[in-house]
């Protein structure tokens, strides 16, 4: 049967990608971020996963006003790097995993969560950016990967406690599947971070820092975090943590099973507008 | 029933709301458009004449030709959208969001090195913090 191994959780900001494509890395701005993900490609090089479950957010990318889903899965063969404005990141196409998609996608709308099958959708930032983060800048990606974007976008975003409670089926549904891989569910997005009006800039290294904590010791407490809260305190943006309930929902724990290991924890500020939080929980 | 928003009470934030999508349809639909390389050339090539084929309204128009994101905000714009726009201009996120600061480029840059903006102050309208609208705009210049 499959089974998740771990849970990476990631920021995904665009400048982050720009920093990579354009090759300032190793300008003195971005050494101290990339040198947090060190660790972390490291550990991904040696327990690579044979599928990627990667929750994130669609920037106004392949989701415009005309429709906006709340929670779509990617069932595609292959999803293209897409064009944000600034012309396509020079980042492998990503290939998916339709049988592995297509078994989650009824496994978990049979458990009353209703999600939308997306057969052909671009991929933005906000899925590309944490595959370089943690994988560097391969001719390929080292496995397939299934898109899962969430609405954060236009209010009314999904609550933490549905997230959560997502996640948990999530993890039923992959751990159903009669093959034997090895799934690695990411969540990305955050920390604090607001992108508009007379707050841009805010950024609460406090309260992400008790948020982190929350998320690895007290998950339930993290999911019961209600949506103001993270817009008060962490900026209108910081409400795309919630996307990282769940990934953390789907750790073996919240079913029961022992608590993850902490395989690495980063913070930084600042990577443009926006405080970097980075984490690696794996299944014990 | 209205829509609840209990996030009226922050300063400085507009939350993209159903209400805020319904003002902002067509100004936000125009952004899109510019993930195309080709309306990106036909916009930059005449701003007004593009900007004519959207069923937006004339001071959407006018925020769009000012550049000036609080307004398109205020008009139902969403910064990921409105992102585009920057795009096309060759702007980072960053620049679009010290641009509504009043800070300039460098001011801003600088509060983000130092560790951004502090929330203290900036939690409820009616504090004290440099978001609260007694305090804008901000920057030196200013």
């Amino acid at each position: 049967m499959a089974k998740i191994t771990a849970s990476v959780y990631t920021s995904h900001v665009p400048a982050i990608g720009a920093a990579i494509d354009l090759g300032k890395t190793t300008d003195p701005y971005w050494v101290p971020l990339f040198k947090g993900y060190e660790p972390s490609k490291e550990w991904m090089e040696a327990n690579k996963p044979d599928v990627i479950f990667l929750v994130y957010n669609d920037h106004a990318t392949a989701f415009s006003l005309e429709m906006i889903p709340t929670f779509a899965i990617g069932c595609a063969a292959e999803f293209q790097p897409a064009d944000e404005g600034w012309g396509p990141r020079p980042v492998p196409v990503v290939q998916g995993h339709p049988e592995l998609a297509a078994h989650i996608a009824q496994s978990v709308i049979q458990d009353d969560f209703d999600l939308t099958i997306v057969n052909k959708m671009d991929v933005d930032h906000g899925l590309t950016v944490p595959l370089n983060l943690l994988c560097g800048s391969p001719e390929a990606w080292p496995c397939p990967v299934i898109p899962f974007a969430v609405n954060v976008v236009q209010y009314p975003v999904p609550s933490g406690r549905r997230c959560y409670n997502l996640g948990r089926a999530i993890r039923k549904a992959i751990e159903s599947y009669d093959r034997p891989l090895k799934v690695q569910i990411w969540g990305t997005g955050g920390m604090s971070h607001q992108l508009q009006g007379p707050r841009a800039g805010l950024i609460n290294r406090e309260w992400d820092n008790a948020w982190l904590d929350k998320l690895i010791h007290d998950p339930e407490a993290a999911a019961a975090v209600p949506h103001v809260e993270y817009v008060r305190e962490s900026g209108s943006e910081g409400i795309e943590l919630v996307m990282w309930l769940i990934a953390r929902g789907a750790m073996d724990d919240v079913a029961g099973g022992p608590p993850p290991r902490q395989v690495h924890r980063f913070y930084h500020v600042p990577a443009s507008n926006t405080g970097v939080g980075h984490l690696i929980l794996e299944n014990q | 029933m209205a829509l609840e928003k209990p996030y009226q009470d922050i300063p400085g934030t507009t939350i993209f709301d159903a209400d805020q999508s319904r003002l902002g349809y067509h100004l936000n639909q125009f952004c899109m458009s510019l993930m195309k390389a080709d309306n990106r050339a036909r916009f930059k090539a005449d701003e007004r004449a593009y900007l004519d084929e959207w069923p937006m309204t004339e001071a959407q128009k006018q925020a769009v030709l000012d550049r000036d994101l609080n307004r398109c905000i205020a008009l139902g714009g969403n910064i990921y959208f409105l992102a585009k726009i920057g795009a096309t201009d060759g702007k980072s996120f960053q620049q679009m969001a010290g641009s509504m600061t009043g800070m300039s480029e460098e001011e801003y840059r600088e509060m983000m090195l130092g560790g951004g903006r502090s929330v203290e102050g900036n939690r409820y309208i009616g504090e004290d913090g440099d978001a609260q609208a007694h305090h804008q705009p901000q920057g030196r210049r200013n």
